[in-house]
């Protein structure tokens, strides 16, 4: 049954970003749980840890987001767990947020000048000391805006998650466009609401990155 | 319509026992003899996916050194157009932008075969990426550079040409070719409008060996091992370029 | 004859008044040090002279080119006024050679060979010949000021302006330019210099001139001004920087 575009599928698609961000929502606490975890391995003084988590993240940064969707859905199948597209694309995306996650804050980290390190050693601050009261804190500062930047990256590739079949913003366009053959204004609309969230995940960045510049 | 409809997937293999987790990877024998016959095809996509890339990457960089050009520039129209691209782009995801030019320009007239598609979404979406590197690498370029250009007797152009090219370019290569290899893997995307590179050859041979893990495992493989030979090849043209390779004393 | 004028030249960057109506004349031959406290705007000054910042009241004559006037000639007058920054003079992408002939081939449309002539020469006058095919980041600061200097003479200036050349240099290295410019004085070439090397200024140039809140405060011979300064702004200037 054909009918045409009217509002009633904008509040379908639009209802839709719930999914969406719900997806990109956990992925994203996923990846910054694990990313951290990652991270400690990759700054450890112990060569084997490094190597391993290097490996991890070539890997992960190496390949299609979408290689790695297919391959948690059928790979999940084959352990005979009952996948749903959506357990799939949040194991996913996680594991892929994990590993851009670390290489950013492992940039942040690196970014603290050496003489921080120094002058904090000099006061007699174990490493650890070192690291919590005084590296930390900067790199987190510097780490803010790159991060928030992920995450609209995090918010963009869950429109993958609809070659697995999972209904988000981008599925429920193709269901409208197959109901309506109203392609441009389907996918207009879908592509509006990311607009409307990504644009706004970037505005509250650049405000972040302002008042803690001007905080220090 | 069901709200949240979420598709419950079942995927049940003919040989699978019921025998828990661990009895069920051993039962399962991957078979990426499967994949044999369809070697001639992989390598195919592969050869199509880089293909496909190398003619974005020079659309795209194109586009984002006309666009660094246009976010520099002091005509204000152009400014603001080009602001506008950069900033619709990157705030949308390519999937979408490759769906609109697909399935959306053909009702405004214009119908474009999957591979021709495929190439303007990707270089559009490339160049507002390109845009903004560019445009920081030549900002990060000192005012005293330029200053110290001008002061010589030197025009605007023969500034950027002589002083500011080479050192913007210096600046932006990490970051560019970053952005190409992450490029090269999202032609991937392509495959779900079926235009001819790797992944939508993988499709094709899933649908052929129902072998669904090993063929996307193999095809994943080959994306890391094109994504490798680009890294190294880009390091290796940096060495040149810009490293201590490329100190010439005429 | 008056190489360079300025007349009643006001300045400003947004609200903030950097020149309040300074009026100078500087002579052929003549080698004028300006001194002052930070902010007073003498490197404004400066650059206003080549163009590099346009000004918004007055008038500024330079070799007989009205630099304010809205359509200046501003690259034939670049390439008769030599002018070398604090720092970050060089093209570190290029050597020192290509340094100075660069502008004598792209601008100036001179063939290699000639440029390359040239090039030894100011190498040489400066007292880096040997330095040829080094890249700027091989020298040591006190070196690549002086291969900036010698990048402007090779364009044969009719005056060189030096914008506290030496301020960014470690003070061991400071004595090597010094000297470069004690040798270009005394070949005659007009020189404008920003300064902080008062004993410089004293023993080298012909006059001096005080800035102070962007306007020209005193003015005098450079011996007589700087040992016997009229106003107090000068006097606990000159007393705060001769600790």
């Amino acid at each position: 049954m054909i009918r045409t575009f009217s509002f009633l599928d904008v509040v379908f698609i639009v209802s839709a970003l719930r999914f969406t961000l719900a997806l990109a929502g956990i992925a994203f606490c996923g990846g910054a749980l694990l990313g951290a975890i990652v991270l400690v391995l990759r700054v450890l003084p112990l060569a084997p840890l490094n190597w391993l988590a290097a490996g991890y993240i070539g890997l992960l940064q190496g390949t299609p987001l979408l290689g790695q969707l297919f391959l948690f859905y059928f790979g999940l199948s084959i352990v005979g767990l009952n996948v749903s597209a959506w357990f799939a694309a949040t194991l996913a995306l996680s594991f892929y947020a994990s590993a851009f996650l670390a290489e950013i804050w492992r940039g942040c980290v690196q970014s603290v000048p050496r003489t921080q390190w120094e002058a904090s050693a000099a006061l007699g601050l174990t490493f650890l000391q070192q690291l919590r009261w005084v590296v930390v804190p900067q790199a987190l500062r510097l780490s803010i805006p790159p991060t928030v930047g992920f995450g609209v990256q995090v918010v963009k590739n869950t429109s993958l998650a609809s070659a697995i079949g999972f209904v988000e913003l981008m599925r429920a366009g193709q269901i409208v466009n197959n109901i309506t053959f109203s392609p441009l204004c389907a996918y207009l609309t879908a592509a509006a609401c990311y607009w409307a969230i990504c644009f706004s995940m970037s505005r509250l960045s650049q405000r972040l990155e302002r008042r803690l510049h001007v905080a220090h | 319509m069901t709200s949240g409809a979420r598709i419950v997937t079942r995927v049940t293999l003919s040989r699978q026992d019921d025998t828990g987790v661990a009895g069920r990877v051993v039962n399962y024998s991957f078979q990426f003899g499967a994949l044999a016959p369809y070697g001639d095809l992989i390598v195919e996509g592969a050869f199509q996916t880089l293909r496909l890339s190398a003619i974005t990457m020079a659309v795209g960089l194109a586009i984002g050194l006309a666009g660094a050009l246009a976010r520099t520039s002091r005509v204000a129209l152009a400014r603001w157009a080009a602001t506008a691209y950069v900033e619709i782009i990157r705030n949308t995801p390519l999937l979408v932008q490759l769906f609109v030019v697909f399935f959306g320009l053909p009702s405004l007239g214009v119908k474009l075969g999957a591979g021709a598609a495929a190439l303007v979404a990707l270089s559009v979406n490339l160049g507002a990426y390109a845009t903004e590197i560019i445009r920081a690498g030549i900002d990060s370029v000192h005012k005293s550079q330029v200053e110290a250009g001008l002061s010589l007797g030197l025009t605007n152009l023969q500034v950027f040409r002589h002083i500011v090219l080479y050192q913007a370019s210096k600046a932006v290569y990490p970051a560019l070719a970053s952005q190409f290899i992450l490029l090269m893997l999202a032609t991937s995307i392509a495959s779900q409008i079926g235009a001819d590179e790797l992944f939508h050859a993988g499709a094709y041979v899933d649908s052929r060996t129902f072998r669904s893990f090993e063929v996307y495992a193999v095809i994943t493989a080959v994306y890391l091992i094109l994504a490798l030979i680009f890294r190294a090849l880009f390091g290796a043209l940096h060495a040149v370029a810009f490293g201590p390779l490329s100190r010439r004393r005429r | 004859m008056s190489l360079i004028e300025l007349h009643d030249v006001r300045k400003n960057f947004g609200p903030l008044e950097v020149l309040r109506g300074v009026s100078l004349c500087i002579h052929e031959g003549e080698i004028v040090a300006v001194i002052g406290p930070s902010g007073s705007g003498k490197s404004t000054m400066l650059r206003c002279l080549n163009g590099l910042e346009k000004i918004q009241g007055g008038r500024i004559v330079v070799d007989g080119t009205v630099v304010s006037a809205p359509g200046a000639d501003l690259i034939g007058l670049r390439q008769r006024v030599g002018i070398v920054f604090q720092s970050l003079n060089l093209f570190p992408h290029l050597t020192v050679e290509r340094n100075v002939t660069l502008a004598l081939t792209v601008a100036k449309k001179m063939h290699a060979a000639a440029a390359g002539e040239i090039a030894r020469e100011v190498l040489g006058r400066v007292g880096l010949g040997d330095k040829l095919l080094a890249y700027p980041d091989e020298l040591s600061g006190g070196q690549q000021q002086r291969v900036a200097i010698a990048r402007s003479l090779a364009m044969r200036p009719k005056v060189m302006l030096l914008d506290e050349i030496t301020s960014a240099l470690d003070p061991e290295l400071v004595g090597e330019v010094l000297r470069v410019l004690e040798q270009l004085a005394s070949d005659g070439m007009t020189m404008l210099l920003v300064t902080h090397e008062i004993g410089f200024a004293r023993n080298v140039a012909n006059r001096i001139v005080f800035m102070h809140e962007g306007r020209l405060w005193e003015e005098g011979p450079a011996r007589d001004t700087l040992t016997a300064p009229r106003t107090r702004e000068l006097q606990s200037f000159l007393s705060a920087v001769l600790h």
